[in-house]
């Protein structure tokens, strides 16, 4: 790896702007990169080295010429093959859009563009975002940076890898139950969930519409921070974004990173892996967030154990309202319009085109969440399925409400576990649902959420999740800035850091 | 798609558990072929995801009203102006298979109809 693709977003941005690097250079050693590694990491589905070296030629011949540039500009970029980009394909993870080159952006994929950053490619994930592990991409399996035998998590688990693995300076990824926050929790880096409707989902390949949210993936929190602004704001085109101002959120990591939390009332959610809730958790991973609790102590924050009773049935709310949705939202893949059509041999009518075409394009985990919604939202158990959901989902939210009357953040472990190695809940579903767990009540609820590293257990990453009031996304980011610093300086480096060398000695 | 009516219904009645034939039922509805080995393998699988997802019905609900969505929003609107669409070559250019300026589709109709 070289120092380029090492350092953080902010360094190589600052470099950029002081002319000590150009953008061509940059994505050059980041396409270098991706060819020296990514055959191992299978974290791109498309790179096109061509086009991003010509956008970065234009971005430095603007910056030569004296151009007004935003602070972004140049800084290459990965996002989630969930994401629409025009001309450039997307798949969703799924044979049944391999090939289609969609004809306009997504609002995000518009907004990085408009700042000037340059499309390194579009990354690996389960197919339709639905897994924990990025095994159920139609293409290929990603693996883990910090172990290749391990999944990176999902279901961005491509732009996991890649930002982990030096493949990407940051990257975009989506959230419906924790696709952003666990990939994050297992590859070591910083993962942010924004509150629903805080980033907009025109151009996203809807999977749970009430649940996706799209949010940065990067090396330090300040990144992920930065990214977030750069994305988020109201959009007219997504009739559930939030008319209100982008969140100013690089200032709380940067005021966060101060490590000055005196005040801060801190909510240990004891659902989440606390007293008589422990039951598949690893113990490292306990022990890693017990030990930031207690910084965040030392920190001045004032510390307290909050219950939320309803988080337990949060697991079977979520799997029943995401396949309801999912067998709605994927309805729409039918071959008639886009992507794939399989049997329009003259043998066969409209109806089983669909069904073949749907048969051949989709995976084992799309189907049995298509029947399980459809079983869900079918008459006769409509109430005692989804709309019992439904009810359990207000629950939840009562629940973070109480809490919040509290305290100002609520804190758990990302995911129970550190990553698995491949292979090991792929046939079982339920075990690959529970690496979602800790991750489901802030998606219901709507809420933001953040994972930030706070060290290794089995010399693997764990991720600490801080929960925030809905738009209070700048709590969630000052937190995981002070854990981040006081980290860092103890360890004297990164966690990121560790991994070159750990790789090296495997 | 339509929802199902009363005789398309599926399940074996109140019990949660999910029969090869109740799978293959609502494989139909989705409009999803499935090979025979898919069906055996899904039937005991989505068994034990719907035993787990059950468990919503311990909750004690009362009146508690459900919740559709994160954000209160209702009938947001845009001005009525028109906007330019995307093009149709552009659209077409996607499509499986197309036809004077259409999407080509299979025959709607079977011969027996």
């Amino acid at each position: 790896m070289s120092d380029l693709t090492t350092l953080d977003a902010a360094e190589l941005g600052r470099r950029l702007t002081a002319g000590e690097l150009s953008s061509v250079e940059l994505t050059r050693a980041y396409l270098d990169r991706i060819t020296a590694a990514d055959e191992v990491l299978g974290a791109y589905l498309h790179v096109d080295a061509e086009a991003a070296l010509a956008r970065a030629g234009e971005i430095d011949a603007a910056r030569s010429a004296g151009d007004e540039l935003g602070p972004l500009a140049g800084l290459p970029v990965a996002l989630k093959d969930v994401f629409v980009t025009e001309g450039v394909p997307t798949t969703s993870g799924s044979k049944i859009l391999e090939g289609w080159r969609p004809p306009y952006d997504a609002t995000v994929a518009a907004r990085l563009k408009d700042a000037g950053t340059v499309l390194l490619g579009k990354t690996n994930m389960d197919e339709f975002a639905m897994g924990s592990s990025t095994e159920n991409s139609a293409y290929r399996p990603t693996r883990n940076p910090w172990d290749p035998d391990r999944i990176p998590g999902g279901s961005s688990g491509g732009s996991s890898a890649a930002v982990a693995g030096g493949l990407a300076p940051w990257a975009l990824g989506t959230d419906t139950g924790g696709s952003i926050r666990q990939p994050a929790a297992v590859t070591g880096l910083v993962g942010h969930k924004p509150t629903y409707g805080a980033v907009s989902r025109y151009g996203l390949i809807a999977f749970s519409s009430s649940l996706d949210q799209a949010g940065p993936m990067a090396r330090t929190v300040l990144d992920a921070a930065v990214l977030h602004e750069a994305i988020g704001g109201h959009d007219p085109r997504d009739s559930t974004s939030i008319d209100a101002p982008v969140p100013v959120v690089a200032k709380a990591a940067r005021e966060g990173a101060h490590g000055d939390l005196a005040g801060l009332r801190v909510g240990v959610v004891r659902e989440l892996g606390g007293d008589g809730h422990s039951d598949g958790y690893d113990a490292g991973v306990l022990a890693r967030v017990r030990e930031t609790v207690e910084l965040l102590e030392g920190m001045g924050a004032e510390v307290r154990e909050v219950s939320c009773p309803s988080f337990d049935l949060a697991l079977p709310a979520y799997y029943l309202i995401a396949p309801s949705e999912a067998s709605s939202n994927l309805a729409r893949f039918d071959g008639m319009r886009f992507g794939l059509r399989a049997g329009d041999d003259g043998s066969h009518d409209l109806d089983e085109v669909m069904s073949l075409t749907r048969e051949q394009g989709f995976g084992p985990e799309v189907k049995r969440r298509i029947i399980l919604g459809t079983y869900a939202l079918s008459a006769g158990y409509y109430e005692a399925y989804y709309g019992q959901a439904q009810k359990v989902r207000t629950l939840i939210t009562r629940d973070f409400t109480a809490a919040f009357d509290g305290v100002d953040v609520l804190v758990s472990p990302t995911s129970p576990t550190v990553a698995w190695p491949i292979g090991a809940r792929v046939d079982d579903p339920l075990a690959m649902y529970a690496a979602d767990l800790c991750t489901l009540p802030a998606s219901l609820a709507g809420l933001p959420a953040i994972s930030v590293p706070c060290g290794l257990s089995d010399g693997l990453p764990v991720g600490f999740q801080v929960m925030a009031p809905a738009l209070a996304d700048d709590r969630c980011y000052r937190v995981a800035a002070a854990v981040e610093a006081a980290l860092d300086t103890t360890r004297g480096h990164r966690l990121l850091d560790e991994l070159p060398t750990r790789t090296a000695a495997a | 798609m339509s929802s199902p009516s009363p005789q398309e219904r599926p399940g074996p009645g109140d019990t949660a558990g999910l029969g090869r034939q109740d799978v293959a039922q609502l494989a139909r509805l989705a409009r999803l072929a499935l090979t025979d080995e898919e069906l055996d393998h899904f039937a005991g699988q989505l068994s034990a995801v719907l035993d787990a997802v059950a468990q919503v019905g311990k909750a004690d609900v009362g009146d508690v009203p459900p919740m559709t969505h994160a954000v209160p929003l209702t009938n947001v609107t845009r001005p009525d102006v028109v906007t330019p669409s995307l093009l149709r070559d552009v659209v077409l250019a996607g499509a499986p298979a197309a036809e004077d300026d259409r999407f080509r589709v299979p025959q709607i109709l079977g011969e027996e109809q």
